[in-house]
């Protein structure tokens, strides 16, 4: 099954039939089956699906970090094969570096690059500002909460000014008041840098708070099922989620989410009834 | 209750977890004291331990202890840097070639347990009755700790962390330099103060059983000249330098290691 390229003027990332599956011909999973969409610039797109769907297979392939797969990932007209200097990533888990204080942790990329301390410690800080800790540049990783390690990573990718910001459950381990909040900051800075993102989530309030467009995933084989447009009004702040429009979209799109969530389940409850058997 | 919250705001405060340890300490010399004086254990086996706190002074008067002491500091030392110059690099290549830790791991875990030591008269005859053989001996027993745990610090860098490094485009140089290394280096420590914990058991033990240099040396001769005080004494000595040690060790960790 193919689904043609989504009709976006001029996407700045382009996934094109992406298929990707592990195993041998005998025992091969089928994680993503022909996904195709774009992101334009300056959109907030995120990528939502149960767990198990192929969201993390697709995010490790448009970063690059993951090859041997059918299809192509663009940046512009640009075919990537492997990490792409206009594509910043940002990990699901806590990805700081223990040994680097905030500060040097921000300006680890410039650093790789042989930008100037004084340059780098400019930008860093610029950044480190943005993402709403100007007060802890000295601190180390140990010494911070998740949600602030998880701004340090964000900074740390947007210092080297990424065309794309590719992000993977950066608040999956925050509670959700704090994961609303962040939102909230993600938001602020998407807006402010008009920054092109593409959110890999499987949280249906974050994706509609934060996105002009979702893409719904089908339960494995990870399948496009369909794209939804959210208009809710920019800028947006997490107000927008007692509005009665964000309601509706939480409702479709659990609509369309809830028939997948519930294979994803019956799936994994007969995998462990397997394991189970199998031991006996 | 009220005592309960008492006793738990002591034990966060960082004098009375040492004055408890002194105190149990004390305690049982008093009880080892009353149970030798009383006869139920054996004097010629067990000085009292007020006599051992006494032979402490001529111990450190008249047996030169301050020379023995840097003799044998000597040779920990140089082993412990010989560890560290050879043990963290063979770590690397242990982790670099995938082939050579399959081959030799085990035998470098074995290592560690062997009792090498009983090997003395082969490095006598082939290093001489001297330092160097003290050294030599104390480097084999300091070498596994260090080495496994260079390995193992590098093996276990977080997978995140490799990935953040292949997202930045970084080669395997940087890749190794500015996140395995950085990322290993908690479990070096480990490794560098097992080794030169083992290191200086090491080196006093030699001493002590080919009667050559040190603190080991002088534990034997009073035990030879039957002075037990004395010999106990030389012990606790030993035993204090160790946990001296390995307290500097502690503190150079933490200062080298703000951020843990």
């Amino acid at each position: 099954m193919s689904t043609p390229v989504e009709n976006a003027a001029d996407p700045l990332l382009v996934i094109d039939n992406i298929y990707k599956r592990f195993g041998t011909d005998a025992d091969a999973t089928v994680a993503v089956d022909h996904m195709s969409f774009g992101v334009k610039p300056g959109e907030f797109v995120s990528v939502i699906g149960p767990s198990g769907c192929g969201k993390s297979t697709l995010f490790n392939i448009i970063g690059g970090l993951l090859g041997d797969y059918d299809g192509e990932v663009r940046v512009g007209k640009e075919r990537i094969d492997g990490p792409h200097p206009a594509i910043g990533m940002v990990f699901q888990e806590e990805s700081t570096f223990p040994w680097r204080n905030v500060i040097d942790n921000v300006a680890f990329p410039l650093e790789l690059r042989g930008v100037p301390k004084s340059e780098r410690q400019d930008r860093a800080h610029h950044f480190i500002d943005m993402v709403g800790l100007a007060n802890f540049e000295k601190r180390f990783p140990s010494q911070l909460s998740g949600g602030m390690k998880q701004r340090v990573s964000i900074a740390r990718t947007l210092v080297s000014e990424p065309r794309i910001l590719l992000m993977d459950e950066p608040f999956a381990a925050l509670d959700e008041q704090t994961r609303l909040l962040l939102g909230d900051k993600i938001l602020q800075i998407q807006q402010q840098l008009n920054q092109t993102t593409l959110l890999i989530t499987h949280n249906l309030t974050e994706a509609v708070q934060l996105s002009d467009r979702i893409v719904v995933m089908t339960y494995r084989p990870g399948r496009l099922k369909r794209i939804v447009n959210i208009d809710l009004p920019r800028p947006r702040t997490s107000e927008v989620v007692g509005s009665d429009a964000f309601g509706h979209y939480v409702a479709e799109i659990w609509n369309d989410l809830r028939e997948e969530a519930s294979r994803g389940m019956v799936d994994a409850e007969a995998s462990i009834s397997r394991r189970s058997a199998a031991r006996g | 209750m009220a005592e309960r919250v008492h006793l738990r705001r002591l034990a966060g405060t960082s004098w009375f977890p040492v004055a408890v340890g002194i105190a149990t300490l004390v305690a049982v010399g008093a009880l080892v004291e009353v149970l030798l004086l009383a006869g139920v254990m054996n004097r010629y086996m067990l000085p009292l331990p007020s006599d051992v706190l006494g032979a402490f002074r001529r111990v450190i008067m008249e047996e030169n202890i301050l020379s023995r002491t840097g003799d044998t500091a000597f040779e920990v030392l140089t082993a412990g840097f010989l560890v560290i110059v050879f043990g963290v690099p063979l770590g690397v290549l242990f982790h670099r070639f995938r082939i050579l830790r399959m081959a030799l791991e085990d035998w470098v875990a074995a290592l560690a347990a062997a009792p090498i030591v009983l090997a003395f008269p082969l490095f006598l005859v082939l290093f001489g009755r001297g330092p160097k053989t003290v050294i030599i001996i104390a480097f084999v027993y300091g070498i596994p700790p260090i080495l496994l745990k260079t390995l193992e610090g590098l093996s276990s860098t977080r997978g995140v962390l490799i990935n953040v490094g292949r997202s930045l485009n970084m080669t395997p140089t940087q890749m190794f330099w500015k996140i395995m290394f950085p990322s290993a280096i908690p479990s070096i420590f480990t490794g560098i103060r097992l080794s030169w914990t083992f290191c200086l058991v090491t080196v006093v033990g030699v001493e002590f059983l080919v009667n050559l240099g040190g603190l080991g040396q002088l534990i034997n001769d009073l035990a030879e000249r039957y002075d037990l005080p004395g010999t106990y004494a030389g012990i606790a000595f030993v035993i204090l330098l160790s946990v001296a040690f390995f307290i500097v060790l502690e503190r150079i960790e933490t200062w080298l290691q703000p951020e843990r």
